[in-house]
């Protein structure tokens, strides 16, 4: 295909509203738990209440006695019919596993893992029954702190895996150590990021259908990656891939939650298999808390180093992570640590720079990726650090970044840990943060402020973004995860088009930039494109929405089957007007002719030729009304993706809450096909970020107990809590791609919780204190201060 | 404690027999037993409201009322309100201002987004954000739902004082 970035034209680029999102407003949505099926069975589940302990044996007789129950099953019910699985993955050398059932066998090793399934004629019945299964337990001592997972002292979870350590990962790029020795001014800092977990409004759910007459397996599942998960079925259950479907309906949220394997959806497919009918699974909102997957959980040691003039010369970066019992399956939890590795650092022009990253075993509930991975936890150190050895120095934070940021005329640049950086606007972006801010003046309204007793904070932060990975990621070391994606469009006899793509849409709005990039490249109005996504059954092979990477990776493929159709269907209309191609145009789902715009025909008429009038088509064989695109990225694990964010925030010394005034985005994720919904992601990220920043903390006890498993308990951001915020836009275009589009999903998790931690220490640094320890809660703020 | 209770209830304007067991709230029953899923259910315990519904007027958290309290009342959901055209202007407000991603709280931001306006709600933004304080939706950071409300409140002619 030749180059048509030059081409792009609307809607490519423009806010159009979402089409059918008026089955939203409607109350017309369609999500997993709003399917019935016949003969349908309903699953729940009992769950372990010890972090560690043996069982010793499990009665089910008086459950199995109650009202609906269809059948109990435990661990033992399931061999033969699915295998354990491992995650652990070639790339990350040296990650260790160990194998995982479904259900516990003989061990639990968190609160929540799933001990046993009752199915019943409804969930109500099921959960009875659940309650009345008695287990025998002997508690175990159980492996809560990470930080002495790896003393030799502690037991080792599983013994054959000879210690607690998952993964670990160095780098080591000049001599950041000695670098930092030699600096005028130094920093040392060591930064605490509790526990979190994304809350999906809508939880996980999933119909399993196995049908004994054909030996399908129909998964109706609430996801982001149906393909992924064909594959992983198909390797534990011994059922050919091909003979399985996944189809998502709309997802109530996900935030990277749906795309891993969970011990009681796996339970819910084999029982679904054993049964031979379908079977509903739909977690509820307490079970979620230890059954989902968390995120974070880190202890990063930190070191810096900055001449007096504000150069910095070296950074030193050690990671720890607890990621519960087992690396989580496919794609292991050894990415988080490994991107806090990578991305540390790697917005400054910084030659010097040394990482460590551990992962190590707990009895807590399986950490593994959500949205951000890593790259929040890399961004909030640096960027703290950043601020502190500022301060320390005696100047700007803003100007200190100014005299670091790796120059927007220096690429391609490569990072200390190897990023090959493209083209990004590092500078730019932070220079179009301190307009829109308008940083001096707040910086005025601060101090006066400050002589009022009013403490306000200001923090600005600096993102760099991995989207849209390639097999770099993770499907070089052996996950079934793929990094390409193709489209398949088609003219309908209508002159309408569909098109079909292995992408799935959470809200995002993928399906609507789809639909607006193949409105432009064959040429058509929005409304006479159909989208198909999220069905094994009827769209092309394709990875799934994740990582930022549905418009960087499927909106490619789209253009490019776009094109081909829109030049296929050219030459249909050249050969029947006897016409070169090159004459003709099309526009709005007409065909015209160049030189005076006339209207030749309608792709309604083409389309009628097509496929009713064949014999009389000048064309001989295909005519190539169905045409399909493909695209990966192939020669970096990343589109990197940068910008900048800005926190203002309001301390009450004496109660010690942080008020979040106001937040500033400037983001550059390339071309924005639909800038409106470019906005509303990064609010989305940035609200997450102010969630994590001020409130989501999941605090386990010594034994290994959830403390605040409700959402009474685990504070998330409610409407009052988020102060408005202001967007602006860089624009580099990749040239990896024709669109020139990147992602933009995670950005706001990403750079937003640097930019707050930034913001609480200016607000906090009149009192001669800061904090490292996320949340910023008023108990650690007052702390802080020595108020309590 | 099982046996089953007879309720009668109008629901969206239509009249409903049911047999309810006594333990059944009013969401699952308006979604498992009437079909009517556009209530959602995302926490069962009072905090998200994703379930809100209106009954006799007023909305309330489906998940924390049961079926049997309802036996007698006029319950209208997010279906009964979009048919009703009531809340056209609002829905249309949210989709073009891309007020919902996902879409699971959609509905019940819209109940209670309408019972605002309708009690007299104006277009003060910190206003908005106080009244929908107890509907989480974690995808869109709410400045396009409050936008979105803000400007069918100056529509309907009650600007921000
Ligand atoms: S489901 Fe009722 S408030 Fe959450
Ligand atoms: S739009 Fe997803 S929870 Fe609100």
């Amino acid at each position: 295909m030749t180059d048509v970035s030059e081409t792009l034209a609307a809607p490519i680029g423009v806010s159009v509203p979402r089409p059918g999102i008026e089955r939203f407003t409607a109350g017309r949505g369609r999500y997993i738990d709003d399917l019935l099926l016949p003969r349908m069975a309903h699953i729940a589940f009992l769950r372990s209440p010890y972090a560690h302990a043996r069982i010793k044996s499990i009665d089910s007789a008086a459950a199995a006695a109650l009202p609906g129950v269809i059948r109990i099953f435990t661990a033992g019910d399931l061999e033969g019919v699915v295998t354990p699985w491992e995650a652990v993955i070639s790339n990350l050398p040296g990650i260790k596993s160990a194998p995982q059932f479904p259900m516990a066998k003989e061990r639990a090793t968190w609160q929540g893992e799933v001990v046993a399934a009752v199915v019943a004629q409804s969930r109500a019945q099921a959960e009875d029954a659940a309650d009345a299964i008695a287990v025998d337990w002997e508690e175990l001592p159980p492996l809560t702190d990470m930080v002495t997972a790896l003393d030799p002292a502690t037991p080792v979870l599983h013994p054959d895996l000879g210690d607690n350590l998952c993964f670990r990962m160095d780098i080591d790029a000049g001599d950041a150590p000695g670098r930092i020795a030699g600096a005028d001014i130094v920093v040392e800092e060591s930064f605490r990021i509790h526990r979190q977990t994304v809350v999906p409004l809508e939880p996980r759910g999933l119909i399993a259908d196995f049908n004994p007459g054909d030996g399908i397996l129909t998964v109706h599942h609430s996801s982001q990656v149906p393909h992924i998960m064909q594959a992983v079925f198909a390797r534990h259950f011994g059922v050919e891939e091909h003979r399985i479907r996944v189809i998502v309906p709309d997802v109530g949220g996900s935030f990277g939650l749906k795309i891993h394997v969970f011990g009681d959806e796996m339970t819910t497919i084999a029982v679904s298999k054993i049964l031979g009918r379908p079977i509903k699974f739909i977690a509820d909102r307490l079970e979620s808390f230890t059954g989902d997957v968390h995120c974070r959980d880190h202890i990063v040691k930190a070191k810096i180093g900055m001449m007096s003039d504000g150069r910095i010369v070296g950074l030193e970066v050690d990671d720890l992570t607890g990621i519960g019992p087992y690396s989580v399956y496919p794609r292991s939890s050894g990415v988080e640590a490994m991107l806090v590795a990578i991305f540390s650092g790697s917005t400054y022009d910084l030659k010097d720079y040394k990482a460590t990253a551990r992962v190590v075993f707990q009895n807590k509930a399986p950490m593994c990726q959500l949205r951000g991975v890593g790259m929040p936890i890399a961004c909030s150190v640096t960027e703290g650090m950043v601020d502190l050895v500022a301060r320390k120095g005696g100047l700007d934070p803003v100007e200190v970044r100014r005299k670091n940021l790796i120059p927007d005329d220096a690429y391609p640049y490569e990072t200390a840990a190897g990023m090959p950086f493209e083209g990004l606007s590092f500078q730019s972006s932070l220079e179009e943060l301190v307009r829109i801010m308008d940083y001096d003046a707040l910086c005025k309204e601060r101090d006066a402020k400050r002589e009022q007793d009013i403490y306000l904070g200001i923090g600005v932060s600096i993102y760099c973004e991995g989207t849209s990975p390639s097999p770099l990621v993770y499907g070089v070391g052996g996950a079934p995860i793929t990094a390409q994606d193709a489209c398949t469009v088609k003219l309908e006899p209508s002159g309408a088009v569909s098109a079909a793509v292995g992408v799935t849409d959470q809200g995002q709005g993928a399906a609507a930039i789809l639909t607006q990039i193949i409105a432009s490249a064959v040429g058509v109005p929005m409304d006479s494109v159909s989208m198909t996504l999220g069905d094994t059954g009827r769209t092309p092979y394709g990875g799934g929405t994740w990582a930022s990477r549905a418009t960087g990776i499927a909106g490619e493929a789209a253009l490019r089957a776009g094109r081909t159709l829109r030049e296929n269907l050219l030459k249909i209309a050249g050969a029947l007007l006897q016409l070169s191609p090159d004459d003709l145009d099309i526009r709005e789902g007409e065909i015209l002719q160049r030189s005076d715009g006339s209207v030749r025909m309608t792709l309604a008429e083409l389309g009628r030729i097509v496929h009713f009038q064949g014999t009389g088509l000048p064309i001989e064989g295909d005519p190539g009304v169905v045409a399909t695109g493909h695209f990966s990225l192939r020669d970096a694990m990343f589109m990197y993706t940068n910008g900048a964010i800005g926190s203002l925030v309001q301390l009450d010394p004496d109660t010690g809450f942080i008020k979040p005034l106001k937040l500033w985005a400037v983001d550059d994720c390339g071309r924005p096909i639909n800038p409106m919904l470019v906005d509303e992601q990064l609010r989305g990220g940035l609200a997450n970020a102010v969630g994590c920043s001020l409130f989501e903390e999941l605090s386990y006890d010594d034994d290994g107990q959830l403390q605040n498993g409700t959402l009474v308990d685990y504070l998330l951001p409610m409407a009052g809590e988020m102060p408005d915020m202001e967007i602006a836009h860089m624009a580099t275009p990749t040239k990896k791609s024709f669109l020139g589009a990147k992602g933009v999903g995670e950005a706001g998790i990403i750079g937003g919780p640097g930019a707050i931690l930034n913001a609480v220490n200016d607000a906090l640094s009149p009192f001669g204190v800061h904090v490292t320890e996320q949340p910023y809660t008023p108990e650690r703020i007052l702390a802080a201060l020595g108020r309590v | 404690m099982t046996t089953p209770i007879s309720i009668s209830l109008t629901v969206n304007g239509e009249r409903v027999e049911a047999q309810v067991s006594p333990r059944i709230n009013l969401v699952d029953f308006i979604r498992h037993q009437i079909g009517l899923t556009g209530s959602h259910v995302g926490c069962e315990h009072g905090v998200c409201g994703a379930c809100t519904i209106r009954v006799d007027g007023a909305i309330v958290r489906g998940c924390l009322m049961l079926a049997a309290q309802a036996d007698g009342t006029d319950v209208t959901t997010i279906e009964g309100l979009s048919d009703s055209g009531d809340a056209a202007d609002l829905q249309a407000a949210f989709v073009a201002r891309n007020a919902l991603q996902c879409g699971f709280c959609t509905p019940g931001m819209l109940l209670t987004a309408t019972e605002y306006l309708e009690s007299g709600g104006t277009a003060d933004r910190d206003s908005i954000r106080e009244f929908i304080s107890g509907n989480y939706c974690r995808c869109t950071g709410y400045q396009a739902i409050v936008d979105a409300i803000e400007q069918v409140a100056s529509q309907r002619g009650r600007p921000s004082k």
